[in-house]
């Protein structure tokens, strides 16, 4: 191995952990907020589910922005295809992302029912849209999404909104949902008592079990889609261009990774077993703490399995194959991706440091009793 | 509108947006860590009130900062792909460190701000306000790194194997003068509009009588926290026009409206009417050896005007012209080493070959008339950067003028007895928005015609996306965010209404933490 490979490497691992790291801590987050109409019976329950995320989500939401940055700065040419590519995708992500945090800020300022409901229905929205896109983006990258470069590597897309909603990226978008569903079910569990605590984990129970039943017909389907399959490349320390290659379609090629390197079943079996042990756990209702972290096994399971499924491929091309973008060919220079990680090394041990501190300070549950004596402090 | 202009014209509308909630931020957060110090120090509730009241109007800002703020990061990708593949590199490290190191810092602590009040000791809180603060200020930092480097890009080199810019030397990044005279004079025009809120609506108090003890003290800060700002904001404004100078002349050159090179020291036309199609200012009214003075520190150094500049830059697109034409031989026999060595004697000037794709030339074998039209298109557009930069400077004097006299008012404890300054100070509440609304505008109109100053032209640097899309996005922010507006002025306003006392309401807050007495309000309420 060359130092560039191994550098390029350890990015596509990081780019992992940035995703996974958005989909456990934000992920939560959203979870909760498509949870909240339906759990919540009365306004008050509402704003105890609203004010399990309250003081952190803002944190959560530097997931998002911190993954962007890090696309942006380590695989340029993935960032400029895939946000221009995707534009209305990314807007309506946007847009809803925006519904948010106003929502949690201003929902509980006014006491008036239509406003609250308002609100409600916003913050619903605000968690659905962002899940759902997430879930069909995923969906489009494993089977390519149309788009070719000019000799100055000018990049022309030729897809449509719709086409990005075509149904097996329609499917994974709804495992998406359900697996964020049931991570937030199992936050909120972790966070409450009583009755919302109860809620909490039906819907954990039966989310996980649509989870298990989606992601196994998902896997099924990839068997049977078209992959992308390696055939010559200017090598692991090559120039990030993406002319210098030739691809083709074979298929079954997403299941190409799993034949070289069998070890690597163990990713998709952990979204299983993960999905499994936060059912169990939700139904033996002990230790909401690790049923979360179960549940957290699992998502990052889910989004693992995509990421080794495609390796080398981080976004094929679906009408020029040979344009299509790989770990080889669409990083940064060797240089900026060795300055990314020493800035990596020395800030998310940090990060992971103060946000455990807040966490460790706001621990307990949050209750209709909290909610009522901090009226006017409470979001 | 071509998908050009209309990208522009989105960016620029959701950065001003933006940029209406960044510099309240960056100024309130720093007065609440002032007014908690006091807070701490002297145990008195009444400072306690303040930054809790203070703070919920921040929150109600701070969420709309970042809200608007994932909005920009984002758009460099989906309407500025070209420009994202093309510096990447470069530019996007610091806006990933930014992440890392200072909006992680600040939104994972912000939350703790407004609900740790009953769960942190005096010193813990006092802690969180204080990361809020430097993470915000961290922020800015890293935001004016990446900025910086679009005005004066260096520590890189063009690689043409990957058709981008790759960083040479990332502490040139960082120390860039551009930035660091950027960042400093930005985060000040962020401490006067915290100030000026401060002062602005504990003027209001005044006049209507209500809240008087947190108004007279909120002042007190506000004013002297305002003119330590307002001062730094000047005379760092006028190290960044030294750097302009020295490394984009030809924005000082249109901020001047300055069309010949005088002779040094050259005059500051303080009045004029720039003519950008005939190529002079008309009514200037002059003041000798200002500029000089001014751009250069010296009384000596020449400032060249825009006509001989353009002649200069016309140089620069021939040579570029012969650096894209080596490019494009290279590109079919990359083993050619008399046309490599070609290429590398004029790779610095490529930027400007490509000027010439934006007049609809080809760049490898442009013709006279082709070059002289690109090399004008370097002229960015005269009068808006010669008035915005002109309405800025007035309104940082303006500030200077109006924080002394109220400095000097409280320090003489006589803040409410001049009603007509209160309405002043009152009335002054949008200006220092609209002083860094325009400060933005001469820093960014005054880059055109690049985005990477002198390396990648605006009009290559967009998406290949259809006007279209970037039309509906644009109704679909312009939609959005003015319901936002809405929303949000009706909180704040409702907020400001509601005054101090009402911020926390009768809950039991401090009753859990031990050895304190029940919420005591502040005493003139």
């Amino acid at each position: 191995m060359n130092e560039y490979e191994v550098f390029r490497v350890i990015w596509w691992a990081l780019l992992g952990v940035l995703l996974i790291g958005l989909a456990v801590m934000d992920g939560f987050d959203l979870g909760a907020a498509m949870l909240m109409p339906f759990i919540g019976k009365s306004d008050t329950e509402r704003r105890v589910v609203i004010n399990t995320v309250g003081p952190v989500w803002e944190g959560n939401q530097v997931w998002l922005i911190l993954g962007g940055g890090a696309i942006f700065a380590a695989w340029p040419m993935l960032y400029a295809v895939s946000f221009s590519g995707f534009y209305f995708a990314i807007l309506l992500l946007l847009l809803s992302l925006i519904l948010r945090p106003v929502g949690f800020k201003y929902r509980s300022k006014l006491q008036e029912k239509k406003w609250r409901n308002f609100w409600d229905g916003a913050l619903f929205i605000g968690g659905l849209v962002p899940a759902l896109v997430y879930g069909v983006a995923f969906g489009n990258v494993l089977r390519g999404v149309p788009f070719s470069f000019d000799d100055t590597l000018r990049m022309t897309y030729t897809g449509s909104l719709l086409g990005l909603f075509n149904p097996f990226a329609l499917l994974c978008g709804i495992i998406s949902v359900t697996m964020l569903v049931m991570h937030g079910g199992a936050y909120v569990a972790c966070k409450t008592e009583g009755a919302i605590r109860r809620r909490a984990q039906t819907a954990a129970t039966f989310a996980g079990i649509l989870v298990i039943v989606l992601f196994a017909a998902a896997g099924f389907w990839a068997t049977r889609l078209n992959g992308y399959v390696l055939q010559s490349f200017a090598g692991t320390d090559g120039p990030s261009n993406m002319l210098l290659k030739t691809v083709s379609l074979a298929p079954g090629g997403l299941m190409t990774n799993y034949h070289t390197a069998p070890l690597i079943l163990a990713v998709p079996a952990v979204a299983f077993l993960g999905a499994i042990a936060t059912i169990l756990l939700t139904r033996a209702a002990k230790w909401p703490g690790i049923t979360f972290i179960a549940s957290a096994f699992s998502v990052a399971g889910i989004i693992g399995t995509a990421g080794v499924s495609l390796f080398p491929f981080m976004l094929p091309s679906s009408s020029t194959p040979n344009d299509s973008l790989i770990v080889w060919d669409t990083s940064s220079s060797l240089l900026t991706l060795q300055i990314m990680l020493v800035a990596t090394i020395i800030f998310l041990p940090i990060i992971l440091l103060y946000t455990s501190w807040i966490y460790y300070m706001l621990r307990g549950p949050v209750t209709t009793a909290t909610i009522t004596r901090d009226d006017h402090t409470a979001y | 509108m071509d998908v050009v202009a209309l990208s522009r014209l989105q960016f620029g509308l959701t950065a001003l947006y933006h940029f209406l909630f960044v510099p309240l931020t960056l100024g309130l957060a720093i007065l609440l860590v002032i007014m908690e110090v006091v807070y701490v120090t002297t145990g008195k509730t009444i400072w306690r009130d303040m930054v809790k009241f203070w703070g919920l109007l921040f929150g109600i800002n701070f969420v709309m900062g970042v809200a608007t703020g994932i909005t920009m990061e984002f758009q460099f990708g989906t309407n500025w792909a070209y420009y994202s593949h093309y510096v990447g590199d470069v530019f996007g490290a610091p806006l990933a460190i930014e992440g890392l190191m200072a909006f992680f810092l600040e939104a994972t602590f912000v939350g703790m701000f407004f609900f740790g009040w009953d769960r942190l000791s005096k010193i813990q809180h006092l802690f969180v306000t204080c990361m809020v603060a430097m993470g915000t200020n961290l922020s800015a930092l890293w935001i004016l790194i990446a900025n910086g480097w679009m005005q004066h890009p260096v520590g890189a080199r063009f690689d043409m194997a990957t058709m981008s810019m790759q960083v040479s030397d990332f502490s040139a990044v960082l120390m860039n003068p551009n930035a660091q005279d950027k960042f400093v004079h930005t985060v000040a025009a962020g401490y006067c509009v915290g100030a000026m809120f401060m002062m602005s609506i504990s003027a209001i108090y005044l006049l209507m009588g209500r809240h008087r003890a947190v108004a007279l003290r909120s002042m007190t800060v506000a004013a002297s926290f305002g003119l330590a700002s307002s001062l730094a904001v000047v005379s760092l404004g006028d190290a960044s026009g030294f750097t302009i100078a020295q490394d984009q002349p030809m924005k000082m050159a249109a901020i001047e409206g300055m069309w010949n090179t005088e002779p040094s020291p050259a005059g500051f036309n303080i009045i004029g009417f720039p003519d950008q199609m005939n190529h002079v200012t008309n009514d200037a009214v002059n003041i000798p050896w200002a500029l000089g003075l001014i751009a250069t520190h010296s009384t000596d150094t020449p400032i060249a005007g825009i006509n001989q500049l353009v002649q200069q830059n016309a140089l620069r697109v021939a040579s570029g012209a012969q650096a894209y034409a080596a490019m494009e031989t290279l590109r079919t026999n990359p083993k050619d080493a008399a046309v490599l060595a070609i290429f590398n004697a004029h790779v610095n000037d490529l930027g400007y070959g490509l000027l010439l794709e934006t007049v609809g030339a080809d760049a490898s074998k442009p013709t006279p008339a082709q070059i002289a039209e690109a090399a004008w298109q370097t002229v960015p557009p005269v009068t808006t950067v010669f008035w915005s930069f002109r309405f800025m400077v007035v309104l940082g004097f303006y500030f200077i003028a109006l924080f002394a006299v109220m400095f000097y008012k409280a320090c003489a404890r006589r803040l409410d007895t001049t009603r007509w300054l209160l309405w002043v100070t009152a009335f002054s509440l949008p200006l220092p928005w609209l002083a860094a609304e325009l400060g933005w505008t001469t820093a960014e109109v005054g880059r055109q015609p690049w985005t990477i100053d002198g390396i990648l032209p605006t009009a290559l640097s967009v998406s290949s996306v259809p006007a279209l899309n970037v039309a509906i996005s644009i109704a679909g922010f312009v939609i959005a965010y003015s319901a936002l507006f809405v929303v949000e002025m009706f909180l704040m306003i409702r907020a400001i209404r509601k005054g101090p006392g009402q911020v926390h309401g009768p809950s039991g807050l401090v009753k859990t933490i031990p050895g304190f007495a029940a919420p005591s309000h502040a005493p003139a309420e």
